[in-house]
């Protein structure tokens, strides 16, 4: 099976640390991923750039742009896609036709910060 | 990380909005800056015994509040006449609890709280100073070392700020959309000083610089969260993350000023550029420009430039352009005279700079800038008294160490009996 582990904190807190703080708790976390990845059991992974970096579109019945997080606690987090954009314009328009022509829900656009497409463990699963 | 830092790092992160929510209660900084001081006491005994609370500003502001409580009714069993006003005022503190903690006034309490840090009597300094010490929670010492000034004299201009401010009569209510936005660009402004003074490395330690530069970043990026699709906004986050990137690289080991066209570009911090890229791109869709959002475009222009050779000066030629339109200045028409320097040459440049000289003779970059297109005008005697001129304008002792660089390499040339226009500026 695999699993995607979700990482959530408070990004005030985060971004109190300093450069040194944040470094560290990164080494510390790649001791655990290194072995993983011998393993072969480490998929992609990523860092995802402060929310101040998003911008959330919502379906109805035009698409909205909104600058911003995805906000709202009614609704859950149930995937997400990667593409390489050369502009967020770019990533805007590429989300819109993924979302195109569905009623409710949101995709909550992230630049990422730092990103390892590691070994696919197992291929494609559906 | 020890529990220490970890709660310490809580302590900051929430300091904006539990201080802006204390503040909205008492309505006296003081006393909002004392109840979060004993709801910080309590939070390092507390913490570490019982975990963190989910929501550690509500926390901060629930135990600051009652501890200013207990406090006035200590001080109510001790005093014979008590003031009617500030029991009713508390009354009111009581009631606006519930308020408080549901975040509908967050917004408001942190933007008030940044504001009035952004007096408009109180000058640049005592800004910077109020909102490092205030918003920031920097300590008076601290702050004393990164404006190289003793703790007593610094203590004083917080003292005084303090008082200028508590006389002002700031507006509790929640401000409407005019005044909101000139707040917003009040407090945009005081942000870019706080960096600035990081960045301008005009005193105090390298340590203590950085920590101001990441403290104005982390203030913009507070401010961004409050009011996401402010562009101007976003184009001040991406100045500040961009030109930040280039902090490593800025000074060289023996503390020297290293120009932007000298500087290791693989020391630049990457993911720093990549998020002020991001923030500008986002900015820019907006199609409202702003100074902040041109002076981040031109910083964005050095970001894409893999070697100083690959700058696109005629880009950044024309961002200047607009921002003399947007804010004319003598200061942005000497940058562009840079920028012109690259593109159409010096005596270009030259020809441009001449005007400002009343308006800049007290500027150090003036003179610097003046220096540099003589000297590669093969103007040696005049680039030496502009060079001359710059040194008594420096402000710091690496300015003055790099202008008389040029100074020794005009004597060398002069003795060598050459003057060979230096290929580099």
């Amino acid at each position: 099976m695999l699993y995607a582990i979700l990482c959530y904190h408070d990004e005030a807190v985060v971004g109190s640390w300093t450069q040194e703080q944040d470094e560290a708790v990164i080494a510390k976390r790649m001791v655990v991923t290194k072995k993983l990845a011998a393993q072969g059991k480490l998929g992609p992974v990523a860092r995802l750039m402060p929310t101040t970096a998003a911008t959330t579109i919502r379906s109805g019945r035009e698409q909205l742009v909104i600058d911003g997080p995805f906000a709202e606690t009614k609704e859950q987090l149930l995937g997400f896609y990667i593409v390489d954009c050369a502009s967020l314009d770019e990533a805007i328009d590429a989300a819109g036709q993924i979302k195109r022509d569905e009623e409710g829900g949101a995709f909550e656009i992230r630049p990422l910060r730092y990103f390892d497409p590691g070994a696919n463990p197992k291929g494609p699963t559906s | 990380m020890t529990d220490i830092a970890w709660i310490d790092a809580a302590l900051t992160a929430a300091r904006p909005q539990a201080i802006g929510a204390l503040l909205r209660a008492f309505r006296d900084l003081d006393q909002a800056e004392e109840a979060f001081q004993e709801a910080c006491l309590r939070a390092l005994k507390n913490w570490p015994l019982n975990g963190p609370p989910r929501d550690p500003a509500a926390w901060l502001i629930m135990v600051g509040r009652n501890a200013a409580l207990d406090d006035v009714r200590r001080r109510r069993k001790n005093e014979a006449l008590p003031s009617d006003e500030v029991i009713s005022d508390l009354g009111d503190a009581e009631a606006d609890v519930a308020d408080e903690l549901d975040n509908s006034h967050y917004r408001d309490d942190i933007l008030r709280l940044l504001f009035i840090c952004c007096h408009p009597d109180l000058p640049a300094t005592q800004q910077v100073a109020l909102a490092l010490r205030i918003v920031s929670g920097l300590t008076v010492k601290e702050i004393a070392r990164a404006f190289l000034v003793s703790e007593s004299a610094m203590e004083q201009r917080i003292t005084r700020a303090k008082q200028k401010v508590a006389a002002a009569d700031v507006p509790y209510e929640a401000p409407g959309a005019v005044q909101r936005a000139e707040r917003l660009a009040a407090v945009a402004a005081m942000i870019y000083l706080v960096f600035n003074e990081g960045y301008a490395a005009s005193g105090g330690t390298a340590h203590i610089r950085i920590a101001l530069c990441e403290e104005a970043i982390r203030l913009a990026r507070l401010l961004l969260r409050l009011f996401p699709s402010e562009p101007e906004i976003m184009g001040l986050a991406a100045l500040l993350l961009l030109q930040h990137a280039r902090s490593p690289a800025r000074l060289d080991a023996s503390g020297e000023i290293v120009l932007l066209e000298d500087q290791d570009r693989g020391m630049w911090r990457r993911e720093l550029i990549a998020e002020g890229l991001a923030m500008l791109d986002k900015a820019l869709r907006h199609r409202r420009p702003g100074p902040y959002q041109v002076q981040a475009a031109i910083a964005g222009v050095h970001a894409h430039a893999a070697r100083a050779q690959d700058t696109d000066w005629a880009e950044i030629d024309q961002l200047y352009a607009a921002l003399e339109r947007l804010q004319p200045s003598p200061v942005i028409t000497l940058n562009r005279a840079v920028a012109v320097a690259k593109v159409k040459g010096p005596a270009a440049a030259l020809a441009m700079i001449e005007p400002l000289g009343q308006k800049l003779s007290g500027y150090f970059h003036f003179f610097g800038v003046k220096g540099g297109l003589l000297m590669q005008l093969d103007r040696a005697d005049e680039a030496r008294i502009a060079f001359d001129q710059a040194i008594a304008l420096a402000n710091t002792p690496a300015e003055a160490a790099h202008i008389r660089m040029h100074l020794d390499r005009l004597a060398k040339d002069a003795a060598g009996g050459t003057l060979a226009a230096n290929p580099r500026h």
